[in-house]
């Protein structure tokens, strides 16, 4: 087979495989050869990233159903298949991880020294595996590269972390995969349902789509999806373990962390819980629009008391994904829009901002609030990238978090107006945490002989920096091109539920359920 | 149908983009590497240590002390050009589309101009697209003229500055995001405008970043216009799922239709209108969140004449007035509006009388001047608070580029205290403010006399007013008289209280600043008079021009209230306005005889009155109130909910079960040898396969 039908034929599972190509010839470079490493390592990240581009350039916009399919038996007897597929609630998660990626590897340069071929044998493993999340479509396949990717993130954070890392990596691995487990169990009921019904073993997720699942089963195999993805999140109040992993994480690994491993969690809601199990979800909702709007709050006031700048923007994250949950279970084309697009946005902002921190922490070893103030005299280009993260983090309009948390409060507003209402308070809060933390950390005089020594950012900085800052404002200004290419799938994704429930209401005597009471105690 | 000139109506807010970008260019490309290398500290990327001769003098403090540079940067030059002149340009524009616009029938005077989709979700459907009307007509003709003129200013009064680029970088953002809140043709892209001053208010106010004072003070302007956004982006959603949509013209047409089916209740309009509102007092600085905008006065003295008083503080009543169909339709919200703008007027004057910081009397007199404008609103008079928003933006502008050309003269002095009898040192300064304190204390035939006194008058005998009302304003004034003849007293009358260096160096301002003001201050005479009222013989053109926007509105509220206006006789009209002008009268009477006649009467009423004084100095302690009854509280529940629920509650279980998994862990180790990471995973993979099933079959069968 030639490249071009290589490519043209098998584009995504390219995509997935690429980075662990990469990683295999890694293997073969001499230790100590940092730079060429690097070079490679960043190479490959690029690559992958520009042939995604082609995803986007091959997508069609009218379709709603999974694009580039490829299907492939696996395990026959079992039903398992190597299945992989895009759709517009995917596409722009996947292409957030390409676009991360490179940026991330670029950020390592001098800030991993020890170990550089290992490290980046994990990123690059690490990119196979998210990427195969976002684009699995056999749940099979599914669990083994959301298994995957907490391997290469637990060695991250234990053996290039902070000094805590042990810590912080067992307790990241123990919360997730608990989870995860939790999960396996629904899926393997699932999966023997699907026999018990069809005749026919499978994990193809299109298929189980189809199904029609008995409310009561329905409650149980979504509750335990929904501890599988409500720590990865991470939902309140299943949160704590993100802000150890983020403090002693690498740079690297709190920039994957918060821009893609956080989305997993969300994708997984809407992907798999809220599809395969809509009688629950909507029976849900009370619950966890709850749990979200809290997270919103909570996350915003302890943000707000934080001493370790890491922390905060951890914090500041349980805060953001809240929106993300509150969007998604508004179960309403704004709301679920606006949640796909703030899961990118947040990628974009919050990877930014760590980068920042990132920037920072080579300089002076610290991330304490406290041992910085005045910086925005001798960095001028650090505090001009800074602010616009911020502010993009605190969704100024024209930036591109105003026109998700703008969608997802609106989409949320029109099923339950007091759950808007409270979140929104969350923006103000924002504006608190984010600005006070800028203003002492870059505004002020100098205090500290040693900022005095720091030195603005290089020419790598500005270069790795510059795309993420091109996409605040694009995504702030015009983001037709990011929603359009959303509305079939997201279209179809509303119809079916609303289907769905319809049935189950017109089955189910009234007060029941939960579900009753919320859709529509609400008229 | 051809436009002619406006088709280039994208030009008025794309100028000043243009200058934030070349600005911006200059500012990060040039400025910034001469600064640094001035302040002797490394470049990008450099490994030179730059510590030691490090000098934190300027910057915090750099306005009105000369020192520094001899020889004038050219990069300096281009920027003094570039950012005066794009919005110069706009003006030019501006004026050409008004005209155009002007020269079309009465009810054809709504240009709308669809640059592209902005957002667009399901049934929500946002343009960037701009409207010019005639009352974003007035605005944009207000906020590009007055800019203009400060931009010109700001070219003299900075000139000292390091930051120069900089400044200007953030004042063209300023006049971007100005011109796209008042020319906006829908709710949201207002909004980009209105978060967008916002953000520049919160830029230069922080201008000398390295003064603590000066941050708080940005901070707070931006978290106290958040708190009124909350009530603005509420609005806006009711707004969408009650009128599918939010832009101007489509919601306001389906205002009679949605009143009749029902769906538009008066409750829903309350609702709605008092949201919208609640983001006008924190804009607008209003009580309860006026708070910030007297601190906002740490920023540059232009900023604040610009942004502080003549255009980015009137965006609320801009707004209100925008929506007036939706508040007709909720009385109990017009009677809100009426009595907060009322009540701050007559409130905020008040601290206005014991305040000694030139810059902070003229910033409670803001938001005293912009009660008065809620106050027209509330009782309907759309079209004049419209009018007092532009005599003011005239009026007050001045007074404040005058008092930055006396704060200039005396390098950077604030305090009344230490000035006096500078008349003879600021001719030009001197005359110009006078004229407009004139104007705002409300002399017949000034600017500040015919706004005042339409609103006035339409507080008394509006279908909305009422004789308290009146009473209340017209005591207002009589205050306003009061503090700005104060003002004026203090500052250019009387003894010489300057430090006598200060003093060897006072001079007046170069033609950059005084150019500026005496424009103004024909502004200031002549600003009034298209809006004579027909009482007086005049024609009010200005009433005319606005009618489209607010009669055919003013007509639907009518016929639904059934409470048609009441007819005054014209003597009560005059009646009232010589009353006004009475007690203001008395005002700069009573402000004659404290500051000329006897001079040590202020202290004496002072000391005998130490409560009241203390109180009223302190700016009746609401800041200290909020600080005491929000601020800590939060951080107090704050730090609580981190150290006990997060660290102690949850990661107490989670800490208690991991110790539980590893204890247990230990026990089967013992048991089993060597291989338990085997036999673990054997273990787990058949206990999860065993559950699943069990899960399966137990629940369904």
């Amino acid at each position: 087979m030639t490249g071009v039908a290589l490519l043209d034929q098998h584009l995504l599972s390219v995509l997935i495989a690429l980075p662990l190509v990469g990683a295999a010839l890694l293997l073969f470079f001499p230790q100590g050869a940092n730079d060429a490493i690097r070079k490679f390592t960043l190479l490959v990240t690029i690559a992958d990233f520009l042939l995604s581009l082609s995803v986007v350039a091959r997508f069609d916009v009218a379709t709603a159903g999974m694009q580039l399919v490829e299907r492939a038996p696996w395990i026959p007897q079992y039903g398992i298949s190597y299945i992989v597929g895009v759709d517009g609630i995917s596409l722009w998660i996947l292409m957030l991880t390409t676009f991360i990626m490179p940026i991330t590897i670029a950020s390592t340069w001098s800030a991993v020294t020890k170990n550089v071929k290992e490290f980046m044998v994990f990123m690059l493993v690490l990119e196979t595996a998210m990427v195969g999340v976002f684009l699995a479509t056999d749940l099979f396949l599914f669990y083994i590269f959301w298994e995957l990717v907490l391997i290469p993130m637990y060695f991250l954070i234990g053996v290039w972390g902070g000094e805590r890392r042990i810590y912080a990596a067992i307790k990241f691995f123990l919360y997730t995969f608990a989870g995860s487990v939790l999960m396996l169990v629904a899926i393997i009921a699932l999966y023997f349902h699907h026999y018990a019904v069809t005749g026919v073993y499978t994990m193809d997720l299109m298929k189980l789509y189809e199904l029609t699942i008995p409310v009561k089963l329905q409650l149980w195999l979504f509750a335990a999806f929904f501890l599988a993805f409500a720590f990865k999140v991470p939902m309140f109040p299943f949160h704590t373990w993100l802000p150890d992993a983020h403090v002693e994480a690498p740079t690297a690994g709190s920039v994957i962390l918060a821009a893609v491993l956080l989305k997993m969690g969300t994708y997984g809601f809407l992907r798999f819980a809220m599809a395969l199990f809509p009688v629950a979800a909507a029976d849900w909702t009370p619950l966890i629009a709850v749990l979200a709007v809290i997270g919103i709050i909570y996350g915003a006031l302890v943000a707000m008391v934080q001493k370790d700048v890491k922390k905060l923007v951890a914090y500041s994250s349980v805060s953001h994904l809240g929106f993300v949950m509150l969007g998604l279970f508004a179960f309403n084309l704004q709301g679920i829009e606006g949640a796909i697009l703030q899961m990118v946005n947040h990628g974009i902002s919050t990877g930014a901002l760590f980068l920042i921190v990132g920037i920072i922490y080579e300089r002076r070893h610290t991330r304490l609030i406290s041992e910085f103030g005045g910086l925005a005299k001798v960095v001028p280009v650090f505090c001009l990238c800074f602010m616009i993260v911020t502010l993009s983090s605190i969704g100024v309009p024209g930036t591109n978090g105003f026109v998700g948390e703008f969608l997802i409060l609106l989409g949320a507003f029109k099923v339950q107006k007091w759950y808007a209402v409270v979140a929104a308070t969350g923006v103000i809060f924002a504006a608190v945490y984010m600005l006070w933390m800028f203003q002492r950390v870059m505004y002020g005089k100098i205090t500290n002989e040693e900022n005095l020594r720091l030195t603005d950012m290089n020419g790598r900085e500005v270069a790795y920096m510059l795309p993420l800052l091109l996409f605040i404002l694009w995504i702030g200004v015009y983001p037709q091109p990011f929603l359009r290419r959303m509305d079939a799938s997201v279209n179809a994704f509303v119809t079916r539920f609303e289907a769905k429930k319809q049935a189950a209401l017109a089955g189910s005597p009234a007060g029941e359920t939960m579900l009753v009471r919320y859709f529509d105690g609400k008229k | 149908m051809v436009n002619g000139i406006l088709d280039y109506l994208w030009l008025v807010p794309a100028l000043p983009l243009l200058g934030v970008v070349l600005n911006g260019a200059i500012a990060l490309l040039v400025e910034r590497p001469f600064l640094l290398k001035e302040a002797g500290l490394p470049l990008a990327g450099g490994h030179g240590a730059g510590h030691g001769s490090h000098d934190d003098a300027h910057g915090a403090s750099s306005h009105g002390s000369a020192h520094g540079h001899h020889e004038t940067p050219a990069y300096r030059k281009l920027v003094a050009f570039i950012a005066p002149g794009v919005v110069g340009a706009a003006f030019v524009v501006a004026l050409l589309c008004v005209l155009s616009l002007a020269s079309r029938p009465a009810d054809g005077r709504t240009f709308v101009q669809i640059l592209f989709p902005w957002i667009q979700a399901g049934s929500l459907l946002v343009p960037a697209a701009l409207q010019l009307d005639p009352l974003s007509s007035v605005m944009a003709l207000v906020v590009t003229g007055v800019g203009f003129l400060i931009h010109v200013y700001s070219v003299g009064y900075m000139s000292h500055e390091r930051a120069f680029a900089r400044y200007f970088v953030f004042l063209n953002l300023f006049m971007f995001a100005m011109l796209i809140l008042v020319l906006a043709n829908n709710y949201l892209l207002m909004f980009v405008g209105w978060e967008g001053v916002g953000l520049c208010s919160y830029l230069l106010i922080g201008f000398w970043y390295e003064k603590q004072s000066a941050s708080d003070a940005g901070k707070k302007a931006f978290v106290a216009n958040r708190i009124g956004d909350f009530g603005v982006l509420l609005a806006m959603f009711l707004v969408f799922w009650t009128f599918g949509s939010l832009t101007y013209t489509e919601v306001f047409a389906k205002v009679p239709l949605l009143r009749e089916s029902g769906v538009l209740t008066t409750g829903l309009a309350t609702v709605i209108t008092l949201l919208l509102f609640l983001g006008a007092t924190g804009k607008s600085a209003q009580i309860p969140l006026y708070v910030w905008l007297p601190d906002a006065m740490e920023g540059p003295t232009p900023v604040s004449a610009l942004i502080h008083a003549a255009t980015m503080v009137t965006a609320g009543v801009y707004m209100v007035a925008r929506s007036s169909a939706l508040f007709l339709l909720a009385p109990d919200t017009m009677m809100v509006v009426a009595v907060i703008g009322a009540v701050t007027a007559i409130f905020s004057a008040t601290i206005g009388i014991c305040q000694t910081d030139i810059k902070r009397v003229l910033a409670y007199s803001t938001v005293s001047q912009l009660g008065y404008m809620f106050l027209a609103c509330g009782v309907g008079a759309f079209t004049a608070a419209i009018f007092h928003l532009m005599t003011h933006a005239f009026f007050k502008a001045l007074l404040f580029l005058g008092s930055g050309s006396v704060i200039h003269a005396l390098s950077g002095e604030q305090d009344m205290q230490k000035m006096g009898g500078l008349k003879k040192y600021v001719p030009v300064t001197f005359a110009t403010m006078f004229v407009a304190t004139l104007a705002i204390a409300g002399i017949p035939g000034l600017s500040g006399f015919f706004s005042k006194d339409e609103i006035l008058w339409q507080a008394f005998s509006s279908s909305h007013g009422s004789p308290f009302l009146w009473g209340i304003a017209a005591l207002a004034a009589g205050i306003t008289a009061f503090y700005m003849f104060r003002l004026v007293f203090l500052t250019f009358f009387g003894k010489s209280r300057m430090d006598p260096e200060v003093e060897k160096h006072a001079h007046e301002s170069p033609w950059t600043m005084t150019v500026p003001l005496m424009i103004l201050a024909v502004l200031s005479v002549a600003g009034g008079w298209i809006g004579i009222p027909a009482v007086l013989g005049g024609s009010n053109l200005f009433e005319h021009w606005l009618a489209p926007v607010f009669h055919p509105v003013a007509a639907a509220g009518a016929a639904h209230g059934a409470e048609a206006a009441v007819h005054h006789p014209a003597a009560l009209e005059i009646g009232l306005m010589a009353l006004s002008v009475a007690i203001a009268l008395c005002g700069i009477g009573l402000a004659y005889f404290l500051y000329r006649v006897r001079t040590g009467k202020p202290a004496e009423i002072a000391k005998q009155w130490p409560t009241l004084y203390d109180v009223v100095y302190h700016k009746y302690y609401i800041d200290e109130f909020y600080e005491w009854a929000v601020i800590r509280r939060i951080v107090t529940i704050s730090i609580g909910l981190w150290e006990m629920f997060d660290a102690l509650f949850i990661d107490g279980i989670v800490n208690g079960a991991a110790d539980l998994v590893r204890a247990a862990g230990d026990r089967v180790r013992r048991l089993q040898g060597g291989v338990v990471g085997g036999y673990a995973f054997s273990l787990l993979a058949g206990a999860v396969l065993l559950v699943g099933y069990i899960l399966y079959r137990s629940v369904v069968q």
